[in-house]
């Protein structure tokens, strides 16, 4: 492909960019701990590389960040509370927990709106203005409100992952589920076909690919519930909690490993379902 | 069920809101404590039973009875105590003369007997009050504690006393926060776009970084922006502008190659130059694309701004006043924060769909009706 | 025009039930913008081996017509039997097969799979839906596609397919509607040629929908010429064309003449006024 060496170079120069930024923005506290230490005059270079090197830098440099992952993962035993290895297996549990529900609800509810009227009238339009809605905002609530009645742990977070991912699924499945033609349709009817032949050699086949493009978002902003949710109760763990304890003790090197491990995650997510995709198109012979 | 005039479903509606009205009925014979307005009301839902043997019944009355039923139940709640076991007949019944009432009438519409455009709006609107009806009697009649899920009338009732709070709140952090970020995330995103789009190699570099970035957490970015840029608005401006340009950019890309090459050729036919190309053709092109993004982001920022005041604020904005209401178990607070989110959401979102009706008038999903 | 009093016989042998009748049938529907009369006081037979062509401007009724004989409308006035059956019975006893303009092929299966939906539907076995797929594919020169995706295939070949689709189960009578409407003009003589053959050899009754004056002359046995606004039967040909028609029988002085006749019969009906 040639797609290669573009998406290369763009990489190159977000790190290039980034070493420099690092530099500048880390520069007026280590001209202050440079004053201290009475080192005037440092060179350039080694300027550059005490800036890179900080404790807690105001933008640590990419390879602290890397040198973080690889230390808070492989470094530590995964069952130790600094590991990220853990935090991310929380994140991820509830994450995948709540996808599975938040799919299957929404794939049921579709269903019952195509092949009903009244819930059609009543259900869609809440469901279109729900999305408009920053369901994220009660998710803390939600975990509090959880945790009074004795629900803690990897529950309420579901919940809120669950919430989250089943609104692109039913939109997306209605929307497929009605994709056949109207001549498809009445195809079926001159074989005096019953709905149940309806649904599954017509509208469930026309709907899986998007049912699939619906899970790749529903799965990504499960991960976004998920770590959300974290935030609100710090003992239970998670990456939401890193993000959260690194933020109150100025750790940023801990910030950005928590957040890179969060991305990594998110895209390995959205790349499972990709290859589900893919190896569902290839077995009903969907064009690629 | 031949005399009715229903189907399957609807017969079965018929019974059991019915039914549960004569169960209600029977319950306040049986117990003392029988409210008169509560009863007289059952009894007139159990009186639709007679469908079944007489004539059919208009759905008005069904209608009718579902919301006299309802009212009757929400008066007869009794105050900070659980209603007592019959009621909760009376609830089923309303809710189940509520659906038939719907069924019946978007049956109705669909055989057009009845206009679409006004009897359309009523359905949803039956399901919203009904929602909040039931919400109501479930949380009040069960004693639900408030931490858990207050009722709507003590939330409506806490929106108009800390209606001032709920103001200033939402000034921090919609109109500080959130349109200031949406503006400059989205008009760089669009810029971006075009500056890229005029360079294959560009945006065949940045289009898969964009569309991986926005699949990404970038929320998680609120912490350093609070390091950054401080505790005030201007930190979560910047979360509202990262998680908003990746969308516009995308999107924008697309749409800008939307433009069919039968067009580009007709505009190559008048020797047209590159920005006459762009404003005259691909840039109306990519409408409905770079509406898309706005109606995406207006979402996106309003969540990206409460999420990153969870990381610290000056005390005030919405996000503030959920975390620390949510700390302090005031519950009733943060719903309301929560419903003054969803209204400042929706209109948001609204207002960006007006405008695109009124942009993009000429492209099939507007010309097609429904939103 | 003898009426039977044999009411539900389909494999009737002694007395030829017609295939379809339809009696001051009339079709109305109603719109935003008032009542369209689709179909006025249609009086029609058409009997068993008929190869009759529906010709007319859009709007004139004749999809509408096919329609409803196949249970996809449902006409507002008059009678209309399938096989001395109401329609609706007829689709549920499977009495026609349905080709549509477009071929509506499923995309997510190959040819063979395609062919096989109303078998699987109707509930053949394995074994009888092979054989079946194996002889209609043969029927329609389709031989060695089996395993090809609809979108892998021309135009053409995909209208055959979704011909053979509606030939699987059997039907004696086949309606189509414009089938050959999106295809170009060598495609279509060589299609056109193939069908006269196919319904030679199967004796089916087949409804043809077309606006092609040659090619309702060059396939019929008998040309029903309809008009707009209402939608109604203007005329009827009887062909007195051989059942053998090979392509070169489209320059003989008696096709000349019955192309005159059709074109004569549109003209009366008004059917070239503006039509938005």
């Amino acid at each position: 492909m040639n797609r290669v060496l573009p998406i290369l170079t763009i990489l190159f120069a977000i790190l290039a960019f980034w070493y420099a930024a690092a530099i500048w923005m880390n520069a007026p506290w280590q001209n202050i701990l440079n004053g201290r230490a009475n080192l005037e005059n440092v060179p350039f270079l080694e300027f550059a590389q005490q800036t890179w090197a900080q404790d807690k830098p105001v933008l640590p440099a990419p390879h602290q960040v890397a040198a973080e992952i690889w230390n808070a993962t492989m470094g530590l035993e995964f069952t130790s509370r600094r590991s990220l290895a853990l935090h991310a297996w929380i994140t991820l549990s509830a994450t995948l927990l709540g996808f599975v529900f938040g799919t299957a609800l929404g794939v049921v509810l579709a269903v019952a709106i195509i092949h009903n009227d009244a819930t059609d009238r009543s259900l869609m339009p809440w469901i279109i203005a729900s999305q408009t809605i920053p369901i994220l905002a009660i998710a803390p609530m939600v975990v509090v409100g959880l945790g009074a009645v004795g629900l803690t742990g990897l529950v309420p977070k579901a919940l809120i992952s669950m919430y989250l991912s089943f609104f692109p699924v039913v939109v997306g499945m209605v929307k497929g589920l009605r994709s056949p033609e109207a001549i498809q349709l009445d195809l079926m009817r001159t074989y005096d076909a019953n709905p149940w032949q309806v649904f599954w050699k017509l509208r469930w086949p026309a709907a899986l690919p998007m049912l699939f493009a619906s899970m790749k978002v529903g799965i990504a902003i499960s991960l976004i519930g998920a770590v959300v949710a974290e935030l609100s109760n710090a003992a239970g763990g998670g990456l939401g909690v890193r993000l959260l304890t690194g933020s109150y003790n100025g750790q940023t090197i801990q910030i950005w490993a928590a957040l890179f491990i969060a991305a990594g995650l998110a895209a390995v997510l959205v790349a499972m379902v990709g290859a589900a995709e893919k190896i569902v198109n290839a077995r009903i012979g969907v064009r690629a | 069920m031949m005399k009715s005039g229903l189907n399957l479903l609807q017969s079965l509606l018929a019974l059991l809101a019915g039914g549960m009205a004569l169960c209600g009925l029977v319950g306040a014979a049986i117990s003392a404590d029988a409210d008169i307005l509560l009863t007289v009301t059952m009894g007139l839902g159990a009186l639709t039973l007679v469908r079944c043997v007489f004539r059919p019944i208009s759905l008005w009355l069904d209608g009718l009875a579902s919301v006299l039923i309802a009212l009757a139940l929400v008066l007869a709640l009794p105050r900070g105590a659980a209603m007592p076991g019959h009621y909760w007949f009376a609830m089923v019944s309303a809710w189940g003369f509520a659906w038939l009432f719907v069924d019946q009438l978007s049956g109705e519409i669909r055989r057009g007997a009845v206009p679409r455009k006004t009897m359309g709006l009523l359905i949803p609107a039956v399901f919203g009050v009904a929602l909040l009806v039931v919400w109501e009697i479930v949380t009040r009649g069960a004693n639900v504690p408030p931490v858990l899920l207050p009722a709507p009338s003590a939330i409506g009732a806490q929106l108009a006393n800390s209606a001032p709070i709920l103001w200033a709140d939402f000034v921090q952090t919609f109109v500080k926060s959130v349109i200031p970020g949406y503006i400059i995330g989205c008009l760089a995103g669009l810029v971006v776009a075009i500056a890229v789009d005029r360079s294959p190699f560009l945006k065949a570099g940045l289009l898969p970084i964009g569309n991986f970035m926005s699949a990404l957490p970038i929320i998680g970015i609120a912490p350093i922006m609070v390091m950054w840029f401080g505790f005030d608005w201007q930190s979560k401006a910047a979360v509202v502008v990262a998680m908003t340009f990746f969308p516009m950019l995308v999107n924008t890309v697309a749409g800008l190659n939307a433009a069919s090459s039968i067009e580009r050729d007709l505009m190559r036919t008048y020797a047209a130059n590159y920005w006459q190309t762009l404003l005259k053709l691909r840039l109306p092109a990519a409408g409905p694309f770079i509406f898309n993004a706005l109606k995406i982001n207006s979402t996106l920022a309003l969540i990206g701004a409460i999420v990153a005041e969870f990381f610290g604020t000056p005390v005030v904005g919405m996000g503030f006043r959920i975390s620390t209401g949510v700390g302090r178990l005031a519950i009733d607070l943060v719903w309301a924060e929560i419903a003054v989110a969803a209204v400042a959401g929706s209109a948001f979102y609204g207002v960006i769909a007006l405008i695109e009706r009124g942009v993009t008038f000429w492209h099939p999903s507007v010309r097609g009706g429904r939103a | 025009m003898s009426v039977t009093s044999i009411t539900s016989s389909t494999t009737g042998t002694g007395v030829a039930l017609p295939v379809v009748k339809a009696e001051h049938l009339g079709l109305t529907f109603s719109t935003n913008d008032g009542d369209v009369v689709a179909l006025s006081d249609v009086n029609l037979t058409i009997e068993k081996g008929d190869f009759v062509s529906f010709i007319g401007p859009s709007g004139c009724g004749k999809t509408t017509f096919l329609r409803t004989i196949a249970d996809l409308e449902q006409p507002t006035s008059g009678t209309l039997e399938i096989n001395g059956q109401t329609p609706e019975n007829a689709r549920k006893d499977r009495a026609y097969g349905y080709v549509f303009q477009a071929p509506a092929l499923y995309p997510w299966r190959t040819i063979e799979k395609n062919i096989a939906l109303p078998l699987e539907i109707m509930g053949h076995s394995a074994q009888q839906q092979a054989e079946r797929i194996k002889r209609t594919m043969d029927l329609v020169n389709l031989s060695g596609f089996e395993k090809k995706f609809p979108w892998q295939l021309s135009g053409g070949m995909q209208q055959r397919a979704s011909i053979a689709r509606a030939l699987a189960f059997d039907a004696d009578l086949l309606l189509m509607d414009e089938p050959f409407g999106a295809l170009d003009e060598i495609v279509r003589d060589h299609l056109n040629s193939e069908l006269l053959k196919l319904w030679d050899r199967t004796k089916k009754t087949i409804c043809f929908v077309t606006h092609s004056i040659p090619e309702a002359v060059y396939l019929s046995t008998k040309i029903v010429v309809m008009s707009p606004r209402p939608g109604r039967v203007t005329d009827i040909i009887e062909s007195n064309l051989p059942r053998e028609r090979p392509l070169d029988i489209r320059e003989t002085p008696e096709f000349l003449a019955i192309a005159a006749r059709v074109r004569d019969g549109l003209r009366a009906g008004h059917s070239y006024e503006e039509v938005v």
